[in-house]
């Protein structure tokens, strides 16, 4: 018999198909995991309603828990129960690591254009705050693109949802 | 929350979305390429889970309610139907309007007793807030071009009407239904 912990062992190994540096654990999108005898039900959420990554998401998890011999049941959750904030410590780590600047936390208020415009995110490279917002969109919805004034290099910003 | 008023949000979205990927590839900057291509793609994600919505309530399914409708039957705003490439300052004007407008809708979506509509709502608001960013900071960058203010008032009139379908749309439904007409069974 499988258990929960087993799932979530299994689903921290399934890397983000946009962003394969993190899981889709690291990535919080996965709201919850339910064993009822061999059946498992998991509940995901998008990042963004247009991933085209989504079914790709949904079939890995699919298969992840059917090899472990159980039923798997996976549904995707389009409320607003994801942010950005919910991906793990571990998971911006690895993003910047790759460079990618991690999320900004989430304010009350959402995110303003002033604060895209401001010099508040670091260089994923060398950690200069001396960034320029360069497009709001990027290579997937979940990306804006930003230059480092610093090391003069273009980097990828995880957009703040 | 009937499901005639999710139809009208999601009709808007489908064909806005559509309407935006006809600048991927020739929007006049590399950056509103990207910009305008990752847009349609978020517009029409938002008509996929508003369809998938309404489907259950209407017992179909989000595919037929995007595509296997004749094109009267469409509950999307005039502003949106418009087809505006090659007008880069109209389409910013159209642009603003109706980030302007969705944003109200949005806010009363949100208000909504249904909790699943509240929350779809609130999620798709999450993502517009970019949307209406990158319209503001256009709307700054020709705040003083004539053109751009003349199509602003022009265009703001047409977002409330839904019962109008302007000859270019009827284009737009069969390019748009082409696939799903001719191939029996092919799905989103």
């Amino acid at each position: 018999m499988v258990t929960a912990d087993q799932v979530w062992e299994a689903l921290a190994e399934i890397p983000d198909p946009e962003i394969p540096v993190i899981s889709l654990v690291d990535l919080g999108v996965i709201r919850s995991v339910d064993v009822s005898g061999n059946q498992v039900q998991v509940e995901f959420t998008p990042t963004f309603l247009g991933c085209p990554a989504l079914e790709v998401m949904h079939d890995a998890m699919t298969e992840r828990i059917a090899a472990l011999g159980a039923e798997p049941d996976v549904r995707v959750i389009t409320d607003d129960s994801w942010s950005t904030d919910r991906i793990t410590p571990e998971g911006r780590e690895k993003l910047r690591g790759s460079g990618f600047a991690p999320p900004a936390p989430r304010t009350n208020d959402g995110v303003q254009l002033v604060q895209l415009q401001s010099n508040a995110f670091r260089c994923p490279y060398c950690g200069s705050r001396d960034t320029a917002l360069e497009n709001i969109f990027g290579p997937t919805p979940c990306r804006s693109v930003r230059y480092c004034r610093s090391c003069r290099q273009p980097f990828e910003q995880f957009k703040t949802i | 929350m009937s499901a005639q008023l999710l139809l009208e949000v999601a009709d808007d979205e489908l064909i806005l979305g559509w309407r935006n990927s006809e600048w991927t590839g020739i929007a006049p900057m590399l950056e509103e390429d990207v910009a305008f291509s990752s847009i349609a793609q978020n517009e029409i994600g938002h008509a996929r889970a508003l369809y998938e919505l309404a489907a259950r309530e209407l017992g179909t399914t989000a595919d037929e309610l995007a595509f296997d409708r004749p094109p009267d039957e469409y509950r999307c705003s005039k502003l949106v139907q418009l087809r505006l490439v090659p007008d880069w300052a109209r389409t910013i004007a159209r642009h603003v309007v109706y980030e302007r407008a969705d944003q109200v809708r949005l806010e009363a979506l949100k208000a909504s007793d249904d909790l699943e509509i509240a929350g779809l709502a609130a999620k798709i608001d999450r993502e517009e807030a970019y949307h209406r960013m990158h319209a503001q900071m256009w709307a700054e960058r020709l705040a003083e071009e004539p053109h751009f203010t003349a199509a602003l008032a022009q265009l703001e009139p047409l977002v409330g009407v839904r019962d109008e379908h302007v000859p270019e749309f009827g284009e737009l439904w069969e390019e748009m239904t082409e696939v799903r007409r001719s191939v029996a069974g092919a799905t989103w």
